[in-house]
């Protein structure tokens, strides 16, 4: 085993060399390669990578360029997740045969896809490299739409934002079903390691990528993306709703150790109200006419018990 | 690198990073040491997506590192711990940098393209009292 890289505060962080490069063609201010630089800059060894289709791969890869540094695939929108555990499987096979011509080199096997590559469409496939027990850890940049095909309903989108396919209007607040619990259930799948990461709580995530390399198994990341185009607010206030989504609890920090431990990594020490954060976007900005008001008392009341469940969780450790 | 059309995509195409055998420990290889590909982004520039663009005054940084974590497009450049610069080519003109950094007055800010560097640091704006 190679050793972890030590990161003692972001001085030491800074010293890191990108491999991931710059003129991708995010849109200015996405924190898609926030996230991608703080999962890669998390470790000095080899990488084996793939992004399902979305956003970061239709961005890192126009042809004649790619922003990888590291071995990099993409096959279909639904299996990058398969993509990366069938080479794992590959290295584990020729490790096993002593073929490798640098055995001691222990890549790290790390699949990125968008929460529509994961709680929809790659569902399946993800579900299946869990189950099996693949080394390997899949990342969903978390932004809560289908942002790369103009902004249609995912199966991660929250209740009462307003998407393509999902408007808000005279008769509709918007979105009807809530977001799918994903980190619940991958947990189920009992794998080593679960967590809920934000790019802006850049040592909790570092912490959390790190212990993900470092065991055996297969380990799901849920990171919030805050998307400007989507969520419709200024590029330069991406880390501001970074910030306001876990300081709101609205994506509370937390890790699931063998689907049944849980532990809170982040607990703000002034919790702002859910108002902030839905006022701070224009996808919600309907939900503040008189028509659509029950819909924010909604939302406090449903973030507030989900953090009271998250922390019976965490004193009941089960 | 020329852009090809649509019809002349190769199907399966791989694209390398780097030219000939590249360094084998690239991940502690800063970018100037590295041998890019034509295929590597890097080699490309999106300075014209840029309406604004963040001018760096090292007067007042005081090297936390802030701009460097949250820049989206690799554009801040930290050696040896240090703020040394802003990469041109592939800053995006966001403006994150200047939002993280949180030195009074702020040691990156956005002013238009076509601005001078060196009249506007010589402007720079004075200590702001009012803020806690």
């Amino acid at each position: 085993m190679s050793e972890m890289k030590k990161i003692k505060n972001l001085k030491e962080f800074s010293t890191s060399a990108d491999r991931f490069e710059g003129a991708n063609l995010l849109c200015p201010g996405c924190a898609h390669s926030i996230i991608v630089r703080e999962v890669l800059n998390a470790t000095n060894d080899d990488m084996v990578l793939s992004a399902s289709t979305g956003c970061l791969e239709v961005c890192t890869a126009v042809y004649p360029y790619t922003s990888w540094d590291a071995s990099w695939i993409h096959i279909g929108f639904e299996n990058g997740s398969t993509a990366v555990a069938g080479a794992e499987s590959m290295y584990n096979a020729l490790k096993r045969k002593g073929r490798l011509k640098q055995p001691e080199r222990n890549p790290k096997f790390v699949s990125f896809a968008g929460d529509g590559a994961s709680y929809d469409i790659g569902f399946q496939w993800i579900s299946g490299c869990m189950e099996r027990g693949h080394n390997i850890m899949h990342v969903v940049l978390d932004n809560e739409v289908y942002a790369n095909t103009g902004g249609q309903r995912s199966s991660s989108t929250p209740i009462g934002g307003s998407n393509t396919t999902t408007p808000a209007g005279t008769h509709s607040y918007g979105e009807k079903k809530n977001k799918k619990d994903m980190i619940s259930i991958m947990a189920a799948h009992h794998i080593p390691y679960a967590a809920q990461v934000a790019p802006n709580k850049w040592k909790d995530m570092v912490k959390k990528i790190q212990h993900g390399f470092s065991v055996d198994g297969p380990v799901f990341i849920n990171a919030v993306s805050p998307c400007t185009t989507e969520w419709k607010f200024d590029p330069k206030d991406t880390m501001m709703l970074t910030d306001l989504s876990t300081d709101s609890l609205v994506f509370p920090l937390y890790e699931v150790i063998d689907g049944r431990e849980l532990n809170i990594t982040y607990r703000p020490k002034n919790v702002v109200p859910v108002e902030e954060y839905l006022a701070a976007q224009g996808r919600f900005k309907h939900l503040f006419k008189d028509q659509y008001k029950h819909m924010i008392k909604e939302w406090q009341d449903r973030v507030d018990d989900n953090w009271a469940y998250l922390q019976r969780r965490e004193e009941a450790r089960v | 690198m020329a852009n090809k059309g649509w019809d002349e995509f190769e199907i399966g195409a791989m694209l390398r990073s780097f030219d000939g055998v590249a360094a084998t420990e690239i991940a502690t290889t800063h970018a100037e040491d590295r041998k890019y590909s034509p295929s590597n982004s890097f080699t490309a520039s999106v300075a014209d997506w840029r309406i604004e663009k963040p001018i760096f005054n090292k007067d007042f940084c005081i090297d936390c590192q802030f701009c460097w974590i949250y820049c989206p497009d690799i554009s801040i450049i930290s050696r040896d711990k240090k703020l040394i610069g802003v990469d041109m080519d592939h800053c995006k003109g966001c403006g994150i940098c200047v939002e993280v950094c949180p030195t009074n007055p702020k040691s990156l800010l956005m002013f238009p393209e076509q601005a001078e560097e060196e009249a506007e640091l010589a402007n720079w704006p004075a200590k702001d009292e009012e803020e806690k």
